[in-house]
């Protein structure tokens, strides 16, 4: 009893030959970082625009705000992966047509990317949100005074102090959309998690395929830390809360 | 686990100190020590007991030292080992290891022995039992030969082909028709590399989509999203079964490869895997396997009540008819 580990197996060539197992790991990092890069956009796209609409002075607006929020934020990850893939298509004729006749790869990526970006949008609007309202009143008040209109004063007041004062949970938002990735394996989507349960499946080594995908997430994310903490550096405001040292 | 049986033997390590805990109805342990008769009447029933004539290694003495044997099962592997509408792991497979637990329990003369049960997956199936969680794993695992570097099999019970489900009305015939086409199979499955061999042998070009399981490859093919479903017969029919219309699909009759399935067991465990082969072959040679086939087969089976009308194959007649281990390249 017991478990033999094997690490030779990554320099191995998979049964259908001219592939190594270590390269197929990498094609499903590319995927990974391919999803998490366009998601991320979405998501501080979107999130930026919800999260500063729930701070302004229209309470149907906020309304909307809040239930994209809700919405995005109360449903199963996994739930809303199956959704968009499986669902969605449909009731969109169009779009089943196309999901049909394209690469079942592109088709995946979409759905992955929506629904990750839009789900991860969810949590940076709460963040946005939360950062506006921690500015003192006196800000948005001085603002107005001076005549800025309400674009010109989140643009050039709040929402520059806002965004310093959230970097700390964005990094966390951001390494977890990384990581969340990984639920993209669930509609087929071919990356590193799917890599890594692929190689297990071919070779029995699920200890060894597991700790290098583990290894690589880790480096990921620890590289996505280290790019925010860098940000955080330097845009901080000398003498101002966020990032002062 | 000490308090059911009214007599224990207990294995020490490697030396040939046999001792025996006799446990009176009161539970009331006696001394270690008690006396050289205890000890000299406890070493000459060992050796008049035939079972005990050889000390007993590997996951026989493991059962015996700890008073349990553990059964790896499926959760949705129909109708080889799945939870029925009662939580219960019922099957095929847990039938016939219902059988091995029978005998190992003669065997090591333990008629109290508790029998734990342990969900496992395709993908950690293989650790677990190598680690020593689980004993038998009993379910729908492919005996290959890249396989039993890392683990033993009992004699072949079930023979599968790899084909594919498409609708009734597709012109897809063949396999050599699905070139061209989109289709779906499960990830982590052995249909996956198969097909891809498939496709740089047969020269023929598919696209595949990867459903996380078997339902959500065959929802792929209900809703027209792909052309055919590959995998292997008997799930593919066990979907079809379940299906809202059943008459609205139909499976090749084309193979890409015969795959047969088995028990799973530790390797180089000479004594547990012959108790297994004894066992399972005895069920063959007797016939009784016909109606644990007919049962799970040809029957009406939880948890819907739907009959997979899934007569024996000549692949598994053979089989059946000399029992075997050979496992697939």
């Amino acid at each position: 009893m017991g478990i033999s580990l094997d690490w030779s197996v990554f320099l191995q060539e998979l049964p259908e030959g001219g592939v190594f197992y270590w390269e197929m790991l990498l094609s499903g990092l590319w995927w990974t970082l391919g999803v998490a890069a366009c998601s991320w956009l979405i998501a501080m796209l979107f999130g930026s625009v919800v999260g500063t609409l729930r701070t302004i002075d229209n309470r149907f607006v906020v309304f909307l705000g809040n239930a994209w929020v809700e919405l995005f934020r109360n449903v199963p990850l996994l739930v809303q992966m199956f959704l968009w893939y499986f669902v969605v298509p449909e009731f969109i004729p169009p779009l089943k047509a196309w999901v049909v006749a394209a690469d079942p790869a592109h088709a995946q990526f979409l759905s992955a990317t929506l629904c990750l970006g839009l789900f991860t949008s969810a949590r940076i609007a709460e963040q946005v949100r939360a950062g506006i309202q921690s500015l003192p009143r006196g800000q948005r008040y001085a603002a107005q005074a001076i005549g800025l209109t309400t674009a010109q004063m989140y643009r050039f007041v709040l929402l520059p102090m806002a965004y310093r004062i959230i970097i700390p949970p964005l990094t966390s938002e951001t390494m977890n959309l990384i990581k969340n990735t990984s639920i993209a394996l669930t509609i087929g989507l071919a990356e590193l998690t799917f890599r890594t349960r692929e190689m297990g499946e071919y070779t029995f080594r699920f200890f060894e395929a597991f700790t290098a995908a583990t290894l690589i997430y880790i480096a990921i994310a620890m590289t996505a830390n280290r790019v925010m903490a860098l940000i955080e550096r330097r845009t901080a405001v000398p003498g101002y809360i966020a990032g002062a040292k | 686990m000490w308090t059911t049986s009214s007599a224990v033997w207990l294995y020490v390590g490697e030396s040939p100190l046999w001792l025996v805990r006799k446990f009176a109805k009161t539970n009331r342990e006696m001394p270690l020590k008690r006396s050289i008769t205890t000890t000299l009447a406890a070493a000459f029933a060992l050796l008049s007991a035939p079972v005990f004539a050889q000390a007993l290694t590997g996951t026989l003495a493991k059962i015996r030292d700890t008073g349990t044997i553990t059964i790896g099962h499926r959760e949705a592997s129909i109708p080889f080992s799945y939870l029925d509408d009662k939580q219960q792991a019922v099957g095929y497979a847990m039938d016939i290891c219902a059988k091995v637990v029978d005998a190992v329990k003669a065997e090591l003369k333990m008629p109290n022995l508790k029998v734990a049960l342990q969900p496992v997956t395709s993908a950690n199936r293989i650790p677990l039992l190598q680690s020593g969680s689980i004993d038998l794993e009993c379910g729908s695992t492919t005996n290959s030969v890249d396989r039993q570097k890392q683990v033993a099999f009992g004699p072949t019970y079930f023979v599968i082909n790899v084909t594919a489900a498409v609708k009734k009305n597709s012109p897809i015939k063949t396999l050599a028709d699905l070139n061209g086409r989109t289709i779906s199979t499960t990830a982590g499955t052995t249909a996956v590399p198969l097909l891809k061999k498939y496709e740089k042998t047969g020269g023929i070009d598919v696209k595949e989509i990867y459903g996380k399981d078997h339902s959500e490859s065959f929802l792929l093919l209900v809703d027209d999203r792909v052309q055919a479903f590959v995998m292997d017969d008997v799930l593919l029919a066990g979907q079809i079964a379940n299906a809202r219309n059943p008459g609205e699909f139909r499976i090749l009759e084309e193979s890409l490869r015969t795959e047969p399935y088995s028990v799973m067991l530790r390797r180089e465990d000479p004594q547990f895997k012959a108790l297994v082969d004894r066992t399972i072959g005895g069920l063959m040679k007797s016939g009784e396997i016909e109606k644990l086939y007919a049962k799970w087969f040809m029957s009406p089976i939880p948890p819907r009540k739907v009959n997979l009308n899934f007569p024996v194959s000549p692949a598994l007649r053979e089989a059946f008819k000399n029992p075997n281990d050979r496992g697939v390249q």
